[in-house]
């Protein structure tokens, strides 16, 4: 093993290649903190802190800890399911399966606890599901090389129907009523409820996960390349299937929170939330493609989302309108890249365009080469 | 016929071609020489239509055109076969011949029977036989270039480009290719062609352009030039020999590979290869070295036989065990599977390193970055910036960012399939300087190769693959091109 030279302190020198040849001059990057502040990520919380202190002048009542508790409480299950789902398509994988997964939890919790089983034990058996159907998915899509996108529209599927066995029409509402208070409970005056504390912790997790261990490196590398991240050793078929596991257990989790919250289990519960974090994600700048997007980015993403809702619905607009303007904030997060890409190239040929018409042999903004 | 003067295209800051000049004549194949990055592709991409010029004249039979498109290019009448073909695996070959312009029967639907009559009168005429109804899948690139070729005369191509088509044929189907290109000529269309390879840029073309860094340098008549001249004026500079091989004192084995078969692609394969050695894997493209390679590394699996790495039998299947092992892997397309092309060069490095700055689970930014930082240098990696995107560099270049990757993790053995793939003269001899001086340090180096001269400039040792066997073992002082050339072909003969 060659562990016992960090490869910076090699005390033999590499070869070194013929040097008589000058390194072209540097092209002029953005710096690290340019690079940045000027990131996809950061752009999107650039608009949410816009947009925040924009309603908070603009529409009454909104600058309040009512208002933080609410739309904390509102966006609390698209916070939970957007984490594993950053790290999942930033591998290029997608995973539709979530809010069928937090359905059948809240069936499953339902029944089994109309059934008299205790409480916590109730909560333990939810989690074990969330995980064996995130293991189901990760079976189909990491060891039988499945396509995610096909196999997830089929567990959606799959998922919200045995929810429906499970509990069929009915409705399970009598939970005890100390910890449906607990999940509505704020932290003293603030209005920030007490379960963002663990919220914030699973944020931390994907977060550290995702940007500081070999694991979130691996995971862009295979975003961009699988061919080229089995090379460098990395178990692209296991990561997958772990990232699937969270999934589903993170999934388990907004279904038992959705459950508490509203003290009702049913078997259509948080359907149709999948559309909602995946556009959350995007909109934090996440890649559809893979390989690019980070857990603060997505973060302001779903608060931009949730928060842009909440404003509206003060202003009494519609449930219709704000569908629409999801959808339309969606289209325009994935266009908006493109767009700023074509203006760039734009920009540039013209000033390329003019340096070359004042026709200097050197304008090209390269030095020559200094061998002739 | 094609003109191009004085043209300019920059990418954001980068100027990937300040003086494009070419200047293509009806009826001649005309070479176009330089370092990579030295910007032929740009040029071929501007003549494709795939890029539109900041500046310049460009000319078609005395016209000027722009180009807005690919299609538009075409339909000028340029076609450009690239390097590696992208043909549809799914249909036949005379759909893909005839892709978007399907010849209609009378109920305005595609006829097949007219397509496949077209597809054989052009594969007739080109002189190849290849079945016109088969899919596209599986053909070798030789064939898929031909194919290509094909679409190109069916498409009336008065400008045929070809981006370095040899780099993946092997000596029969380069010769295959030459004859086709030759029939054109003389046919009247006017070829540009492209390649690292003076040989056959001597062999085949009538006039050649020299281009560096950008700009156009000089074209020569081919009888009145030697490749002496057009090499330092490819560098601006003499370069000394072209594969430096310097004396290694030879060691222990390190690898020992024992009765590696794999059902249909090799069988009985045995080799070792020591400390301070270079074994080079020659042979044809397709007789199984590269398979070999990748099953050794655990990318691919085997049915039977045993890898060792200094004594302790390899776990089959698992790269991850490899490189703990000490195995590091080159392998022969940089763009798919060596590097990750929209990571940043610095992320490149240290990806087989990424347990290795590691901090109570966490990977310490600074030291990675300082290790990126050490290892490009040494290996002069060209780069505005650590943190560009690998894409942004040219072949050579990304080239050392693979090597530096593996180095990093100071292995025992590297692999090296193809180590001078697409790289220009300058950094090819960069490149065999490295894997001379790795072999100096003590590095095991097993290194696959189609080009002789590397194989017997480099190799200590030359083993030749023919059809999945290895048939000859052939020592420095014995391995000669004629006795390599006999083992990889040899009695059964090629296989078109």
């Amino acid at each position: 093993m060659s562990e016992t030279t960090t490869p910076s302190s090699t005390p033999t020198a590499v070869p070194v290649a013929d040097s008589t040849k000058p390194l072209a001059t540097e092209p002029k990057g953005k710096t690290g903190a340019a690079r940045i502040l000027t990131s996809r990520d950061a752009i999107t919380i650039y608009v949410l802190l816009a947009f925040l202190m924009y309603a908070a002048i603009a529409i009454p009542r909104f600058a309040s800890p009512v208002t933080t508790g609410f739309l904390l409480l509102d966006v609390i299950p698209v916070l939970l399911i957007a984490m594993p789902m950053t790290l999942i398509i930033v591998t290029g994988e997608i995973d539709l399966s979530v809010a069928s997964i937090a359905g059948l939890t809240s069936a499953l919790m339902g029944v089994l606890w109309a059934a008299g089983l205790d409480i916590w034990l109730v909560l333990a058996l939810c989690l074990l599901a969330g995980i064996g159907a995130g293991m189901f998915n990760g079976f189909l899509i990491a060891v039988l090389g499945l396509p995610s996108l096909a196999v997830t529209i089929g567990t959606l599927a799959l998922f919200r129907g045995l929810a429906l066995v499970v509990i069929g029409d009915n409705a399970v509402a009598n939970f005890p009523k100390p910890l449906t208070a607990f999940f509505t409970s704020k932290l003293g005056a603030t209005g920030i409820p007490t379960v963002m504390i663990g919220v914030v912790l699973i944020m931390v997790f994907f977060g550290v996960l995702l940007h500081f261990t070999p694991f979130g490196r691996g995971l862009y590398a295979m975003g961009y390349s699988k061919e080229a991240a089995n090379f460098v050793g990395i178990d692209v078929a296991r990561s997958k299937f772990w990232l699937y596991v969270a999934s589903g257990a993170v999934s388990a989790l907004a279904g038992i929170y959705w459950t508490l919250r509203y003290t009702s289990a049913r078997s259509d519960n948080a359907s149709g939330l999948e559309l909602a974090v995946i556009a959350a994600v995007l909109l934090g700048g996440v890649s559809i493609f893979g390989g690019k997007g980070t857990i603060p980015g997505v973060v302001a993403g779903v608060l931009l989302i949730g928060s842009l809702n909440y404003a509206l619905r003060l202003g009494r607009v519609s449930d219709v309108v704000l569908i629409t303007v999801t959808g339309l904030l969606l289209i325009f997060s994935v266009v908006a890249p493109s767009i700023g890409a074509a203006v760039r190239e734009w920009r540039h040929a013209r000033r390329v365009r003019q340096s070359f018409s004042r026709s200097t042999p050197a304008g090209s903004g390269r030095a020559p080469d200094g061998v002739q | 016929m094609l003109s191009l003067t004085g043209a300019a295209k920059t990418f954001g800051p980068v100027v990937a071609l300040a003086d494009g000049t070419v200047e293509i004549r009806a009826g001649e194949i005309h070479a176009l020489v330089g370092e990579n990055g030295a910007g032929k592709s740009t040029l071929v991409k501007i003549l494709a239509g795939l890029y539109h010029p900041d500046s310049g004249d460009f000319r078609l039979s005395g016209e000027p055109v722009h180009f807005r498109s690919v299609a538009e290019s075409k339909a000028a009448g340029i076609s450009v076969i690239y390097q590696e073909p992208t043909l549809f695996p799914d249909l036949t070959v005379a759909e893909n011949i005839f892709i978007g312009r399907q010849p209609k029967g009378r109920s305005r639907l595609i006829s097949r029977a007219e397509m496949r009559r077209q597809a054989s009168e052009l594969f007739g005429r080109l002189g190849v036989p290849i079945d016109p109804s088969r899919a596209a899948e599986g053909l070798s690139i030789a064939d898929q270039q031909i194919i290509e070729i094909a679409k190109a005369i069916s498409l009336d191509a008065r400008v045929l480009v070809m981006d370095e088509p040899t780099a993946a044929l092997s000596g029969v189907e380069v010769e295959r290719l030459f004859a086709v290109a030759r029939a054109l000529r003389d046919k009247g269309t006017g070829i540009l062609f492209i390649s690292h390879r003076f040989d056959e840029v001597f062999d085949l073309c009538d006039r050649i352009t020299v281009m560096r860094d950008g700009r156009y340098i000089a074209t020569h008549r081919t009888a009145e030039v030697t490749v002496e001249k057009i090499v330092r004026e490819m560098v601006g500079r003499d370069i000394g020999t072209l594969f430096p091989k310097a004396e290694a004192d030879i060691g222990h084995t390190v690898l020992k590979v024992d009765g590696l078969s794999r059902s249909g692609v090799f069988r009985d394969i045995s080799f070792d290869v020591r400390a301070g050695e270079i074994v080079a894997l020659a042979g044809l493209v397709g007789a199984g070295r590269t398979e070999v390679a990748r099953a050794v590394f655990g990318i691919d699996p085997y049915d039977s036989g045993q890898v060792s790495v200094e004594g302790k039998p390899l776990k089959a299947r698992n790269p991850q065990a490899a490189i703990a092992a000490g195995l590091g892997f080159v392998p022969e397309d940089r763009r798919k599977q060596g590097l990750v092309m929209n990571l940043s060069v610095a992320r490149n490095v240290t990806l087989t390193l990424r347990n290795k700055f590691v901090t109570a689970g966490l990977i310490n930014g600074g030291k990675e970055r300082a290790a990126a930082k050490e290892w490009s240098k040494r290996l002069q990696v060209k780069a505005g910036s650590q943190e560009h995107a690998v894409s942004t560099l040219s072949g050579g270049n990304q080239q050392k960012v693979v090597l530096a990757k593996w180095l990093a993790t100071d292995p025992k053995l590297l692999i090296i399939d193809e180590p001078t793939r697409g790289i220009d003269v300058g950094t090819k001899s960069e490149v065999h300087r490295l894997i001379s001086d790795l072999a100096g340090r003590g590095i095991a180096i097993l290194m696959i190769s189609s080009e002789l001269p590397e194989v017997l400039g480099m190799a200590d040792r030359v083993l030749v693959m023919r059809e999945g066997r290895i048939t000859a073992q052939l020592d420095r002082a014995d391995a000669d091109p004629e006795s390599v050339m006999h083992a990889a072909t040899s009695s059964t003969g090629v296989t078109e």
